[in-house]
């Protein structure tokens, strides 16, 4: 998808603010003002890559520098947005299947803003005192664990984790395993290592945490799951599987759900998880010998 | 020659209980090495503790190593590598004396080319702890490093930029889409170096042999890499994979390397391997090697000494397999380890000075991410400051937007911003192609034409106008 559409400004060569484009002959750059276009620009058919931005001089024009501007101010709210805990429950509850599984449980990691969070990821691994407290009162012994951790996009969880759990247990109600699922947790300024900690709490087998990704420019609302079969506190990323990159825009709901199902079943089967799972969900790669030629290089056979 | 050093201010006494301490403590402030608990208690520990590394001998770093002899192959390189007769020069210099010798007229060019081989990244460290930025910027600017793959990087006056055209699904078109923007912004003479989202071997060959034909049919004097594991790199030239440069990311201690999952005898092995294909034309310089400050506290094996010095280490392995290019990714970690554009624009001076007097030819990732408190300002700040400082290059990516790694960098644009204001030119052999294809005009200065250059509108034309 076209950048400028996403941000919802206008397209390419203006026109619509009054200016005009004028096109020049062949092998001339159109002018806008002062700016040089890009003829270039349209291959943005290829990729979301900011190509073809044109220039003022050999700096950015207005538009592409405001732009830009927006696109990160977007990022950085979506790392310091409090997770709005009671609309997210909400949410939780109205969703049909997810309402089944019990009323969550909110907790929050021993940091205690975001900047220490920023600073200390050690602290956002572990729960504070409260919350060892309140994880008392639900157990998954034998299991399934929940998590829902905000990390570093509460917007990734607010927009995604609902649609993403009610894809999972869907797919769960029609090929899943002979295992309970319990109520699921909340835990705010969290980090992916919280899943160790809230599994081995409530004697899971597995835990699948939910978390927001670290946004980027063109996505700010990346919802990631970390995998853990067994978990216990003091696991390191070898014992995790991840599948990223899942919103809208990116990786489906419902093939996320397929995957993580499919790790779930895999993992059972050899009763771990991390490297020694290989995801062979995802389809294979190109071969070796396979040639392909961009349109760099490509219709010039003849030499 | 160990033990703790005193230092008496007013009616207070610091102890620093050995030179790995001293060190840490008179770091800059950062917050990796907060969150490794090494960093000064207060402002003035920090100060106090620079005045006592001041007087710290030079020789005492010979023979207080801060990471074991028999523990570490990176320390193992470094001692064994070092040369008394280098040295000598600076030999009976304390760290501050060694600062002043620096910054003073008699250290030239060619007498801190001589120097290199006599200096250890911990001596480079410690120095450059009580250095200010000027210092950094004005002593960097004095080191000449030259590589040469196809074009020359590195001289006086140039200054050369790697595009970066990463895809999230490495689809060919879409890296080509990015690379021939970089080319008609005047990007490339670095390297055309490509991220894969898909890091397998069979990836990485499919990649080096895009680019090798786009190389080829714009005979564009530059050289490629696929931005994959050494090991793989490896296989891929063992399949017959057009492979011009082999990247490693580094680190200054062994169990950093090994956490990245290879060994000083595979870069060796690696080496060889390209240097076999003989794909250089002007030199055979076939190493790209990326650090930064940070990857041996994340790894859990910084041996407790400071990110800084971690970081110095890296280049002294970098410098032992004569790099084309060395570049510190300084904002990309994170801000547990550099938390704003204050930390990160330091940090990126710190490392740059250090693979400058160490000989190594530095660049630098001038980066951040959307969760450090920094932004395009201060990218600003610190590309400029690395330009006065002769940094040799830095990424140009469209947009500064990495849609793969979710991270922002610098892009073409910025790279002709400093052309314009410090006068830097690309590589020789790349700036008279850039002539020759007409995208620069001739003559003096960074103008581009405005239209498609008839060497790329065919290629162009034959894109369909829809989707």
């Amino acid at each position: 998808m076209d950048q400028e559409g996403k941000n919802g400004a206008g397209k390419n060569g203006a026109g619509e603010d009054g200016t005009i484009t004028v096109r020049a002959a062949s092998g001339e750059a159109a002018r806008t003002g002062s700016v040089v276009e890009n003829p270039w620009r349209r291959l943005r058919r290829f990729t979301d890559a900011r190509i073809g931005l044109g220039r003022a001089g050999t700096s950015l024009p207005t538009r592409e520098h405001l732009e830009f501007q927006l696109a990160h101010a977007r990022a950085r709210d979506a790392v310091h947005l409090p997770l709005d805990i009671d609309r997210l429950t909400a949410a939780m509850a109205k969703a049909p299947r997810i309402g089944e599984l019990g009323d969550p449980v909110r907790l929050r990691s021993a940091v205690a803003d975001r900047s220490e969070y920023l600073r200390r990821p050690d602290l956002g691994e572990r729960l504070d005192e409260a919350s060892k407290t309140a994880l008392g009162t639900i157990s998954a012994e034998g299991g399934i664990a929940i998590v829902i951790a905000d990390g570093l996009s509460s917007f990734a969880i607010q927009e995604n984790a609902v649609p993403f759990l009610s894809a999972f247990l869907d797919l769960w109600d029609r090929e899943g395993l002979d295992l309970a699922i319990a109520p699921p947790v909340v835990v705010e300024q969290a980090r992916v290592a919280i899943g160790d900690a809230v599994g081995e709490a409530l004697k899971a087998k597995a835990s699948i945490v939910l978390i927001g990704e670290r946004p980027g420019l063109s996505s700010p609302d990346s919802l990631g799951i970390y995998f853990t079969w067994a978990p216990a506190s003091g696991l390191t990323d070898s014992r995790r599987n991840c599948i990223s990159n899942i919103r809208p825009a990116g990786l489906s709901f419902e093939e996320a759900a397929r995957r993580t199902l499919y790790l779930l079943k895999e993992a059972a089967k050899i009763e771990t998880s991390g490297v020694k799972l290989k995801d062979r969900s995802v389809a294979p790669e190109i071969g070796s010998d396979e040639r392909e030629q961009s349109f760099l290089t490509g219709g010039r056979s003849d030499e | 020659m160990t033990g703790a050093f005193r230092n008496v201010v007013g009616d207070k006494t610091y102890r620093f209980d050995d030179l790995r301490t001293l060190m840490a403590k008179a770091t800059p402030a950062r917050s990796g090495d907060r969150l490794a608990g090494l960093s000064a208690e207060n402002a003035e520990e920090r100060a106090v503790a620079q005045i006592t590394l001041a007087d710290v001998p030079l020789k005492r770093f010979l023979e207080d190593l801060l990471i074991p002899y028999e523990d570490d192959e990176v320390t193992r390189l470094i001692v064994d590598g070092h040369d008394p007769d280098a040295f000598a020069p600076v030999a009976s210099k304390t760290v501050g004396e060694f600062r002043e010798w620096l910054l003073s007229d008699a250290a030239d060019e060619a007498a801190l080319a001589r120097l290199r081989p006599g200096l250890t990244p911990e001596m480079v460290a410690a120095v450059s702890k009580i250095m200010r930025n000027q210092d950094l910027i004005l002593v960097a600017r004095k080191c000449r490093v030259v590589t040469k793959f196809r074009n020359t990087i590195g001289l006086e006056g140039r200054f050369s930029t790697r595009i970066q055209p990463n895809h999230p699904t490495d689809d060919v078109n879409g890296i080509a889409a990015s690379i021939l923007d970089g080319l008609l912004y005047g990007a490339g003479d670095a390297v055309i170096g490509i991220n894969p989202a898909t890091d397998n071997v069979q990836q990485a060959g499919r990649l080096s042999r895009m680019m090798a034909e786009i190389i080829d049919r714009y005979e564009i004097p530059t050289q490629s890499c696929v931005l994959t594991h050494v090991t793989n790199t490896l296989e891929c030239i063992e399949a017959g994979a057009p492979v011009d440069l082999v990247f490693q990311s580094v680190g200054g201690t062994e169990a950093t390397n090994s956490s990245f999952g290879f060994t000083l005898a595979d870069l060796a092995e690696a080496r060889d391997a390209a240097l076999s294909l003989k794909r250089g034309t002007v030199g055979d310089n076939v190493m790209y090697f990326e650090t930064g400050q940070g990857s041996s506290l994340s790894a859990e094996a910084h041996h407790g000494v400071d990110q800084q010095t971690c970081e110095a280490r890296a280049y002294a392995v970098a410098r032992h397999f004569d790099p084309l290019l060395v570049n510190t990714v300084v904002g990309f970690i994170g801000p547990e380890y550099l938390f704003d554009g204050h930390q990160i624009i330091r940090a990126g001076l710190e490392d740059h000075f250090c693979g400058k007097l160490l000989g190594v030819p530095m660049g630098c990732d001038v980066c951040y991410t959307n969760h450090a408190e920094a932004d395009q300002n201060d990218m600003d700040n610190l590309m400029t400051l690395l330009g006065a400082a002769g940094c040799t290059f830095m990424m140009g990516i469209p947009g500064s937007d990495d849609i793969m790694l979710n991270y922002q960098t610098t892009s073409f644009h910025d790279a002709l911003y400093l052309r314009k204001i410090l006068g830097l030119k690309p590589a020789p052999e790349f700036d008279d192609w850039l002539r020759r294809m007409a995208i620069f005009r001739s003559g003096s200065g960074f103008s581009l034409f405005e239209g498609l250059p008839d060497g790329f509108s065919r290629s162009l034309e034959a894109v369909p106008e829809e989707a």
